[in-house]
């Protein structure tokens, strides 16, 4: 299955969304994380900086989940579906 | 991925140039096995400003305006210099100086334990078994929802203030200001502060490293967190990296010298080495960074690690006013009591300070 197809079966309209903005390092990983762990499936994250978004990244590969990004004004989403 | 020093070769890379970097700088001239300590050479700072009146210790050091201001260069570069702040600035000084109390203690920040231990020093060994410990500590409050809050974007001026702090007190050791008969500025004549690289070789040295560890997010506290926290071993593989490298470049140039006593610029107190690095390694925690990272991240544009950058030079200031630092005969006078004080004070920070619920 293509990680796209992935996400049109599993991404349902209603993502849980993160706001790891302004956060410092490692907490919007833990949060990122904590929410896997506590079973969602859709996660929108919201970080503002480099750092936090290739962080967010490594999480999701690691877990080997799909992850994709989009630009939100200044901010970077990171969406990661199960 | 744009960011080549982000991957996992990269950051092996830099924790291998800043290994080979700070193992030549000692052999240019800095103190054995202190090639580049982020603590010792914010500390001599504080004793050239007359912070501290520690005759021995005492020197602008140009690594750390190097680090600082290459991180602030690489992050212009980058379009990552993003000026930021507010979030718990206080909290943070006093992390900053409970910080710098347990690393005198210890005799160095992470980066010298390492450093300490690719020379031979056994007694690093407790220090980093500390390290890990206060940082295991850490790692406790980092599950339970420990939070000192958002930052906020700051006015692009603002950003800039730290490096030109740096640049200001390159100035000072250019042009060696005498301010009163006898007074600040203050340049050790003997004992490590004496000891020193060539300005220039120094001040390249700095730029290099904190060039590439901006741009590689090296960070030895984050190293053993994200282990401990998340089972990464992405930022430990740089950390490693330090560790093989200053080892084999010690090989090399016979820096190296194994065993316990009469080491450089160490002491052989077990129970403080390690207790002294716990406190150091459970205040980086919660300042979200070990201190060459927090210079990085202030070269960056972080208001807030700024401060705990300053912090630590106070924090020096009073471990040396105030009998708690260190020497190579042992563990000074109140040096376990600042240790404990500063242990209870980190402790009080970790179980107060939680996530607001939106």
């Amino acid at each position: 299955m293509s990680p796209s197809a992935v996400k049109e079966e599993q991404r349902p309209m209603s993502a849980i969304r993160i706001d790891a903005r302004g956060l410092s390092c490692p907490q919007p990983v833990v949060l990122t994380n904590r929410a896997i762990e506590a079973g969602a499936t859709n996660l929108d994250v919201l970080v503002d900086n480099e750092v936090s978004k290739e962080n967010v990244l490594r999480l999701a590969k690691r877990r080997r989940l799909w992850a994709s990004l989009r630009q939100e004004g200044p901010d970077i989403v990171i969406e990661i579906a199960t | 991925m744009a960011n080549p020093f982000a991957a996992r070769a990269g950051i092996v890379a830099v924790g291998c140039a800043i290994g080979v970097t700070a193992v030549l700088l000692q052999y240019s001239g800095n103190p054995p096995n202190m090639g580049i300590c982020v603590a010792c050479f914010e500390r001599d700072i504080a004793g050239a400003l007359g912070l501290h009146r520690a005759g021995a210790v005492q020197y602008i050091r140009p690594e750390i305006i190097g680090l600082t201001v290459g991180a602030f260069l690489a992050a212009l570069i980058a379009k990552e210099y993003r000026p930021r702040g507010g979030s718990a600035p206080l909290v943070r000084f006093f992390l900053g100086v409970f910080a710098m109390i347990g690393a005198l203690v210890f005799l160095g920040c992470p980066w010298r334990a390492l450093l300490r231990l690719a020379g031979g020093d056994g007694n690093a060994v407790t220090g980093l078994a500390g390290l890990a410990a206060g940082i295991g500590i850490g790692v406790f409050f980092l599950k339970s929802g420990y939070s000192l809050g958002r930052a906020q974007t700051q006015n692009a001026a603002a950003g800039i203030l730290f490096p030109a702090f740096m640049a200001g007190l390159l100035l000072l050791l250019v042009f060696q200001v005498t301010f009163a008969e006898g007074g600040p500025i203050f340049f050790s004549r003997t004992g490590p502060g004496s000891q020193h690289a060539p300005l220039l070789v120094s001040l390249g040295a700095g730029l290099a490293v904190g060039a590439i560890a901006q741009r590689s997010r090296f960070c030895t506290m984050g190293a053993l967190r994200d282990v401990i926290l998340l089972r990464d071993v992405h930022l430990m593989s740089g950390v490693a990296g330090l560790l093989v490298a200053a080892t084999a470049m010690n090989l090399v140039l016979g820096q190296f010298r194994p065993g316990f006593a009469g080491q450089p610029i160490a002491h052989t107190d077990h129970l403080w080495n390690f207790l002294g690095m716990a406190l150091a390694g459970l205040a980086f925690v919660l300042a979200g960074g070990c201190p060459g990272r927090q210079l990085f991240l202030s070269g960056e544009g972080d208001l807030d690690a700024g401060i705990f950058a300053l912090g630590m030079i106070v924090g020096a200031g009073v471990s040396h006013n105030f009998a708690l630092a260190s020497s190579p005969a042992g563990v000074a006078p109140f040096g376990p009591a600042g240790v404990v004080v500063g242990l209870l004070f980190c402790l009080a920070v970790g179980f107060s300070m939680r996530e607001r619920t939106p």
